[in-house]
């Protein structure tokens, strides 16, 4: 919408000589007015909604100002939720895009590159709820003594060790579960950056080994730089993508043993426990969450657009 | 300061035919040495094994007396310019040429000093704070030279570095470079596919065809005495004329008879004519460069006969493309026919019947089979 006056005085330009006309006046709003009527209809509309309903009580029957916030920002619990949410966004970001970069570094020099790549990639293909319930035979618990069927318990109990309550223990289930989203997402990082790995010239790398760096100042001078506008791309993919999660704590703890996130949160305290306004007041910290990111990535790309 | 041997080095790829073979090469210290050849004739590959950028299947190569085989590139002290610049994109002109001695941990002041010494020998200290992306081509290629000269290297390494300039800059750009190797006196190795570049820039060149080296020599040698047709074809412009003919032996001297004329021979073309019908007459391959030929009267036997096809005019000379009947250039001609290189004031139209003369003196001779000189 910003470029709207643009997309104008494009249109008028394009004829100087012309007197200004209905037509030319008309026409760039007949091109966006579609697109605009749905963004005002099914996001605009929704979003300053949900602001001002929460707002509101429990009920959305009286208006409570900023009790909501208060709330969220006081109670134990949700700030234990808020708290998950800033250690998912770090890890399972980092965790992704690290491992991701790692292998596609890795499989660029091994012959059977497009195999190990479809291997890393095929978690991708399944579903949220799918992928815990793999994991949950993983990372599933039996009293020492009874036999283990999860797999990691299984090989912790061969060797004498475990065991491990991976998804109840409070002390590790957050990573257990970061795990879950890494093995899904790594693949989707690889694929982009491994993509970005091959727009490197070979000659640029030539010219650096020859001028005396060693493989790792390659890479850490060299490449990393290089492709750093797709590693900012997966980053920012990955922070909105974490921010929002929800699947995989829902399948797994149900948001118990201190694991819940702001998603799983906003859907309980709606459709649980009747609480509207929490519920809204969390929906509207996840999108000022979100804001940020998103202006960061903008402004990039508009930069990026403008060396073009 | 080091020269480079190749010593019997191989170069092959799985159970393909070898790239290189059997090369045996010394560059001298300071020398500026020319590898020149057709595109797959293995000249590059030769020089990234300079560089390290390319593993030596077999033998041995020297950077000075050290044995450099498994040494990596960043330790052999060579520097490199490549064909498409391979700057780095994201570093400002300055940062690309100090990049190698920030590796080295060379103090700043020092990195300094270099680096706009360079700049300031190559007319590019203005660039110095632009991204690559901001130059020119040529501004580019001026960057990528002051990079290596910045290493002040044992040896300049060169691959092809005036191919995407275009005409003018080229020329200019070749001036800068041999001008370079005066000034740093340092061993220089360049790769080219362009003949011109060779034999105006070598003190000597390598002439490599199929892995193997052709010719080694002067640039002046490998005009005058070719060493096989490969070489009298490639060196020369436009190249030299071929044609399927004879030698035999005469009361003075020899004749070479192409079609049904023959032209009588003098000086050390005599003298190889002679030498090679030895065992009387022998069917051979005659090379006569354009250049060597002139315009002559219709009545003179000792010319060659044909037909105006095309000409080009080049201001100070021009190029006379005939057609001949009886006369039947080999098949390791280029162009088929006679191509003449005269001066501009001879005016000749398509389909004229001309006789061109030849100078007897400079007349060459190779082997019908193995198409080495005779």
């Amino acid at each position: 919408m910003a470029s709207l006056p643009g997309a104008v005085a494009h249109a008028t330009t394009r004829s100087p000589k012309k007197p200004l006309r209905w037509r030319d006046l008309l026409t760039p709003w007949l091109w966006v007015g579609l697109a605009m009527f749905f963004v005002l209809v099914f996001l605009i509309y929704p979003v300053l909604n949900t602001i001002w309903y929460s707002l509101f009580s429990f009920d959305s029957s009286s208006f409570v100002g900023l009790k909501n916030y208060f709330q969220i920002f006081t109670s134990p619990q949700l700030l234990l939720v808020l708290r998950n949410n800033v250690l998912w966004l770090i890890l399972a970001t980092a965790g992704t895009v690290l491992l991701g970069l790692i292998t596609a570094v890795l499989v660029d020099r091994v012959k059977i590159e497009s195999a190990a790549k479809a291997a890393i990639f095929i978690p991708m293909a399944i579903s949220f709820v799918g992928a815990s319930v793999i994991w949950l035979f993983m990372y599933a618990y039996a009293p020492k003594g009874a036999p283990q069927i999860g797999l990691l318990n299984a090989i912790l109990a061969r060797f004498g060790a475990g065991p491990v309550a991976w998804i109840q223990q409070t002390s590790i289930n957050n990573f257990a579960l970061m795990v879950i989203y890494i093995w899904m997402w790594t693949g989707f990082c690889m694929v982009i950056l491994s993509a970005a790995l091959k727009s490197v010239p070979s000659d640029v790398l030539e010219a650096a080994r020859v001028d005396g760096a060693s493989e790792v100042q390659v890479f850490f001078r060299i490449i990393t730089p290089m492709i750093s506008p797709t590693i900012a791309v997966v980053v920012t993919t990955m922070l909105i993508n974490v921010l929002k999660i929800f699947d995989i704590i829902y399948v797994m703890t149900g948001g118990n043993f201190n694991t819940n996130v702001v998603a799983l949160a906003y859907y309980q305290e709606y459709f649980n426990f009747s609480e509207n306004g929490i519920a809204d007041a969390l929906a509207v910290v996840l999108l000022i969450a979100v804001v940020p990111i998103m202006v960061v990535n903008l402004k990039r790309f508009r930069a990026q657009e403008a060396v073009r | 300061m080091a020269d480079v041997r190749f010593e019997h080095v191989y170069k092959r790829y799985g159970e393909n035919p070898p790239v290189i073979t059997d090369l045996n090469l010394h560059i001298e210290d300071h020398e500026f040495l020319v590898l020149v050849g057709p595109s797959g004739c293995g000249k590059s590959t030769a020089l990234r094994m300079i560089a390290g950028l390319e593993e030596i299947s077999d033998g041995t190569l020297y950077i000075g007396d050290r044995a450099v085989n498994d040494v990596a590139p960043k330790d052999r002290d060579i520097a490199m310019v490549f064909q498409n610049y391979a700057l780095y994109p994201h570093m400002s002109v300055f940062d690309n040429m100090a990049f190698s001695l920030k590796l080295r941990g060379t103090p700043k002041e020092v990195i300094a000093t270099r680096v706009n010494r360079a700049a300031d020998m190559l007319g590019i200290t203005d660039y110095l704070p632009r991204k690559p992306k901001a130059l020119s081509g040529g501004q580019r290629q001026r960057v990528a030279l002051g990079r290596a000269l910045v290493r002040e290297p044992k040896v300049f390494l060169l691959d092809e570095p005036l191919s995407n300039l275009d005409a003018k800059l080229r020329v200019a750009t070749r001036t800068e470079i041999a001008r370079l190797h005066q000034t740093t006196k340092t061993t220089f190795v360049y790769v080219t596919h362009d003949q011109v570049e060779a034999m105006t820039m070598g003190d000597r060149i390598a002439v490599l065809n199929a892995g193997l080296i052709q010719q080694l020599g002067s640039p002046q040698e490998l005009y005058d005495h070719p060493s096989n047709l490969f070489v009298a074809g490639f060196i020369g412009s436009p190249a030299m004329d071929f044609f399927d003919g004879t030698v035999k032996r005469a009361s003075e001297g020899a004749t070479a008879t192409i079609g049904s004329r023959t032209l009588t021979l003098a000086g050390q073309s005599a003298a190889a004519a002679s030498n090679a019908a030895s065992s009387g007459e022998r069917k051979v391959i005659i090379g006569i460069r354009p250049e060597d030929f002139h315009i002559a009267s219709e009545n003179d036997p000792n010319t060659l006969l044909g037909t105006v096809d095309v000409v080009e005019h080049l201001g100070n000379e021009q190029l006379i493309y005939m057609q001949s009947e009886g006369i039947h250039a080999t098949e390791h001609a280029e162009v088929k026919g006679l191509t003449a290189r005269i001066g501009p004031d001879v005016i000749l139209r398509h389909g004229e019947k001309v006789a061109v003369g030849c100078d007897p003196t400079r007349v060459h001779f190779f082997d019908a089979e193995s198409g080495k000189r005779l």
